[in-house]
């Protein structure tokens, strides 16, 4: 049976993890090939790479992590940030990533999602949606949470998997880095709307957080934080899930 | 050597870590290998489109009874087509890739695969053990059929035949368990 995954996420400046709350205050704090290996033996399940600081420049430094990822851990990681191009896409999976995700990019010009798919196969392609609650609706916003679309992300997640997303990577502008709990109502209307897998991401603090986003519809939970800071290892996490009548990969 | 086809996209070097041997689509070097790996990212009509060089060559050293393991996409390439469309497969045994129909489409992350029949690649692997699964399309249930994973559609998670081995999950990333299956193909086929 499948099992509902854990994943941690690892914010990636200049080769270097790191953790922002909201999106601010940035700080540096481990070496992202340690902490995931650390990840792996603590029985996560995926992990995730955001390069929060795409430019050109540091590009190089960002492929070669991804080979030193792949060459020392055994389980799947995505990578993005600042992916803009096909050629991108191509040399993070040849790398060794497993998945991309996209995010500006496809809103930018949502066919290139037909062709990124086409290419490596929808299931290694995530779209990433950042949304955050306007009063109305969940708004999509891009370019690392910055910029409103006035698009209803309910609405982006249907095309997305229209033209061959693989997967989504679901986050709550709201709720990230605040440890308040995943935002379930955007988890619930955005898994009940596709058919493909979503991953929550955004705000998770406590073990009941994660059951709680497993019980709105997530396939997948993401965290930074309480996996960053030690708080929690992916296993006391499914331990938990497991007691919350979930079926976890132990 | 072991050849591990390069498809133009894919994670090679997560199985040349462990299986060794040479990341190639020169005929020649595939000629002279003594065990083919064929990894597993890519679309079916795209991939096969990347291998259509090769495509002779590979189809030959199959049939010679090289050792062969087909990951995830290189499982599916083996049969004739595929609902994800494109070019015809290498064709190996009769049959055609289905899309899956059920749950959340693609199948991903990690699920248990129940051992039906003896195979070498399981070699130290306890059965229902969770590997990782990435993919949208599968092969049903048929004659060469050594492992299963219930998804709703019952999906063939591994097949063997002479010296023709295929999984549908991604060993080079299930952890240990998957270690174990690339250094089973590695020294004991």
């Amino acid at each position: 049976m499948l099992a509902k995954r854990i994943i941690g996420a690892l914010d990636i400046k200049n080769g270097k993890v790191v953790k922002g709350i909201k999106f601010q205050n940035i700080k540096t704090v481990d070496d992202p090939v340690i902490l995931s290996k650390k990840y792996e033996n603590d029985g996560m399940d995926e992990l995730v790479f955001l390069d929060i600081y795409a430019t050109n420049e540091n590009r190089d430094v960002m492929y070669n992590l991804i080979s030193r990822v792949a060459e020392n851990i055994n389980i799947p990681f995505t990578v993005g940030g600042g992916v803009d191009s096909i050629e991108k896409v191509h040399k993070i999976i040849r790398l060794g990533a497993d998945k991309v995700f996209i995010n500006t990019f496809a809103l930018n010009n949502p066919d290139i999602i037909k062709k990124v798919s086409y290419e490596i196969g929808s299931s290694n392609l995530v779209i990433a949606i950042d949304a955050k609650f306007n009063g109305k609706y969940y708004e999509v916003y891009s370019n690392s949470g910055s910029m409103p679309k006035n698009l209803n992300a309910v609405e982006w997640a249907k095309t997305v998997e229209n033209y061959g997303a693989g997967e989504i990577l679901l986050t709550s502008i709201d709720n990230d880095g605040t440890k308040s709990g995943y935002d379930n109502e955007l988890i619930k209307i955005v898994s009940e709307n596709v058919n493909i897998p979503v991953i929550a991401s955004g705000g998770a603090g406590s073990p009941d957080d994660f059951c709680n986003a497993f019980k709105a519809g997530a396939d997948a939970c993401l965290a930074g934080s309480v996996f960053h800071y030690n708080i929690y290892t992916a296993s006391e996490i499914k331990n938990y899930l497991k007691g919350c009548g979930l079926n976890v990969r132990i | 050597m072991i050849a591990i086809i390069d498809t133009g996209t894919g994670n090679l070097f997560n199985i040349q870590k462990v299986a060794g041997g040479e990341i190639t689509n020169d005929i020649a070097s595939i000629e002279n290998a003594d065990k083919i790996i064929f990894p597993g990212v890519g679309s079916f009509p795209f991939v096969m489109n990347r291998i259509n060089p090769i495509k002779d060559v590979l189809v030959k050293k199959i049939k010679d009874g090289t050792p062969y393991l087909g990951i995830c996409l290189g499982l599916e390439v083996l049969f004739e087509s595929s609902d994800e469309g494109g070019s015809s497969g290498l064709s190996i045994f009769k049959g055609k890739i289905k899309k899956l129909t059920k749950g959340r489409v693609p199948h991903i992350g990690w699920d248990t695969v129940n051992i039906l029949k003896d195979s070498k690649i399981f070699s130290g692997i306890k059965n229902n053990t969770y590997f990782y699964f990435l993919h949208g399309y599968y092969l049903p249930v048929n004659d060469y059929t050594t492992s299963t994973t219930d998804y709703g559609n019952m999906i063939s998670s591994s097949i063997e035949y002479d010296n023709v081995i295929g999984v549908q999950f991604h060993p080079e990333k299930s952890g240990n368990e998957g270690v174990k299956i690339l250094k089973n193909f590695r020294d004991g086929i």
